[in-house]
């Protein structure tokens, strides 16, 4: 059926970037995001820096502009609350093209659009240079809890199972004549995501079964997490984007 | 059998009787002897009650009446006879979506011996000759379900080989497989030094593999004789809803 090969948002490469381990990966995003969250927005020069960094790992990892633009475009539901704050903000009000804006509410817009800008392009960043497998062995190397990343693989591993169920439930209903297009005509869809649900549960059940049958004991043994774990040089590495974001955002502190 | 050291028969289940919670009683005094290196197939329309039998096998189900012995172990509650019960019975599921959870096949087919506390080299050495045993070496690194549904079923029998079973427990191999995986199958299954019990209703596919067959019918043992005469006991097929497929002639067919 050729389900399932596409990834949506890893880029097949072998760049440095690519070859980094996940854990390394993992952490320098999360470290840089926490870095630009702390500066505070009055310190724009500061994200000038933090987007040039992300430009450099960008262009390291062999990851295009337009690629991650068009990716980031996800954040723009979340962000459309923010062009609502210069016009319900209070305080002080400045004129701009004939619109009197709040002076605060233009500085809470720029915050989270600047912010969540920056902080979903670092995502973007790790997800195009890391495969959603490699991405659940970094975490569960990070010491995640083991639930947390067991979910995660079922996920992974179901996913286009489930996808597949969905797609030949609908064709099967396709072809009965059902064609909804409008909210009233959803009935269909309502009662096939029931069955959808009632499907997975039952091959929940089958799958624990299966793996009690291999003598599963409620424990992921613990058996490829040692392998190809990273080295102090790989730490050193992914850490100058951290570290470089870091003194930004401690320079700016100080500054304003 | 005088002067021979007698060896345990790989299976032995004697009188067992299971009654559902709900009272339905699903299977009544079942006796059936597996010698050790021996192919049978247990033969039975839907609703027989062989998915109910195939779960006492390894315990996850336990019988209201009647014991279950795997190469002269009986099974019972206690947890080390358990695990031991459930390495040397391997059951291979109907749907291999239900078997590999894994994001990938080695990681699958290692996962039942590291249940068993297997690690590193003698790890690595399981999986190699299990997935070399079903012809799957080369796709040890790729997602279950970006494998074909004859590949999958491969792997799933690889992951239950890992674990050196005394007796190979297989659900309806041949469902679902196109003609040619269904009979790469088959020279798999047929190469295999193990003891072999095939759950089907696919008669050819009996012939092909097993000296022996079983019919299992309204939870009882109505019929265990040479496979070549039950399929020719044309009375006895009808009787329990089992029929031959059109234009085929048991009294051709080849010994297996």
């Amino acid at each position: 059926m050729g389900a399932g090969h596409a990834h949506v948002l890893y880029r097949e490469s072998t760049s440095p970037v690519h070859r980094l381990p996940p854990e390394v990966k993992i952490t320098a995003m999360v470290l840089f995001t926490v870095a630009v969250v702390a500066t505070p927005r009055e310190a724009y020069w500061a994200f000038g820096g933090y987007a040039l960094l992300v430009a450099a790992v960008a262009a390291l990892a062999r990851v295009g502009p337009r690629w991650l633009l068009g990716r980031a475009l996800i954040e723009l539901p979340f962000v459309l609350f923010a062009f609502a704050l210069p016009f319900f903000g209070t305080g002080d009000r400045v004129e701009v093209a004939g619109l009197g804006l709040s002076v605060d509410g233009l500085h809470g817009a720029w915050n989270i659009l600047a912010k969540g800008t920056l902080g979903v392009l670092a995502s973007l960043l790790l997800a195009a240079t890391t495969t959603t497998r490699d991405l659940i062995v970094g975490l569960d190397r990070l010491r995640c809890p083991q639930v947390l990343t067991q979910i995660a693989t079922f996920m992974l591993r179901y996913l286009d199972v489930l996808v597949g169920e969905a797609r030949r439930m609908r064709v099967a209903r396709v072809s009965r004549g059902d064609d909804p297009r409008f909210l009233w005509q959803l009935r269909g869809f309502a009662a096939g995501v029931g069955a959808l649900f009632l499907r997975a549960f039952e091959r929940g059940e089958r799958v624990y079964l299966a793996m009690l049958s291999r003598g599963y004991t409620g424990r992921m043994p613990a058996v490829w997490q040692g392998a190809g774990a990273a080295t102090a040089g790989q730490w050193a590495a992914a850490a100058t984007v951290p570290v470089i974001a870091a003194t930004i955002a401690v320079v700016a502190v100080v500054l304003t | 059998m005088i002067g021979y050291v007698q060896q345990p028969p790989s299976l032995d289940v004697r009188g067992v009787r299971y009654a559902y919670p709900d009272g339905h009683v699903a299977l009544h005094g079942v006796d059936l002897t597996v010698p050790r290196g021996d192919r049978v197939a247990l033969l039975g329309p839907n609703g027989a009650g062989k998915t109910t039998l195939v779960l006492h096998l390894n315990g996850i189900l336990t019988p209201t009446e009647g014991t279950v012995s795997v190469g002269g172990l009986t099974a019972s509650r206690d947890r080390d006879t358990l695990a031991e019960i459930r390495r040397r019975v391997g059951i291979v599921f109907q749907d291999p979506d239900d078997q590999l959870f894994l994001p990938t096949v080695a990681e699958d087919v290692a996962f039942g011996p590291a249940n068993l506390g297997l690690r590193g080299a003698e790890l690595a050495a399981r999986v190699d000759e299990a997935l070399a045993a079903v012809g799957m070496s080369e796709h040890r690194d790729r997602a279950p379900h970006h494998l074909s549904f004859g590949q999958r079923r491969r792997v799933a029998v690889a992951t239950v080989l890992a674990m050196h079973p005394e007796i190979l427990v297989l659900d309806e191999p041949s469902s679902n497989l196109d003609p040619a995986a269904r009979r790469e199958l088959a020279e798999i299954l047929r190469g295999l030094p193990v003891t072999l019990l095939m759950v089907t209703h696919d008669l050819p596919y009996a012939a092909e593999l097993c000296t022996r067959s079983v019919i299992l019918d309204a939870g009882r043992i109505v019929a265990d004789a040479p496979t070549l005469d039950i399929l020719t006991d044309e009375p006895l097929l009808a009787a329990h809803r089992l029929e031959l497929p059109y234009a085929f002639n048991p009294h051709t067919t080849p010994h297996p």
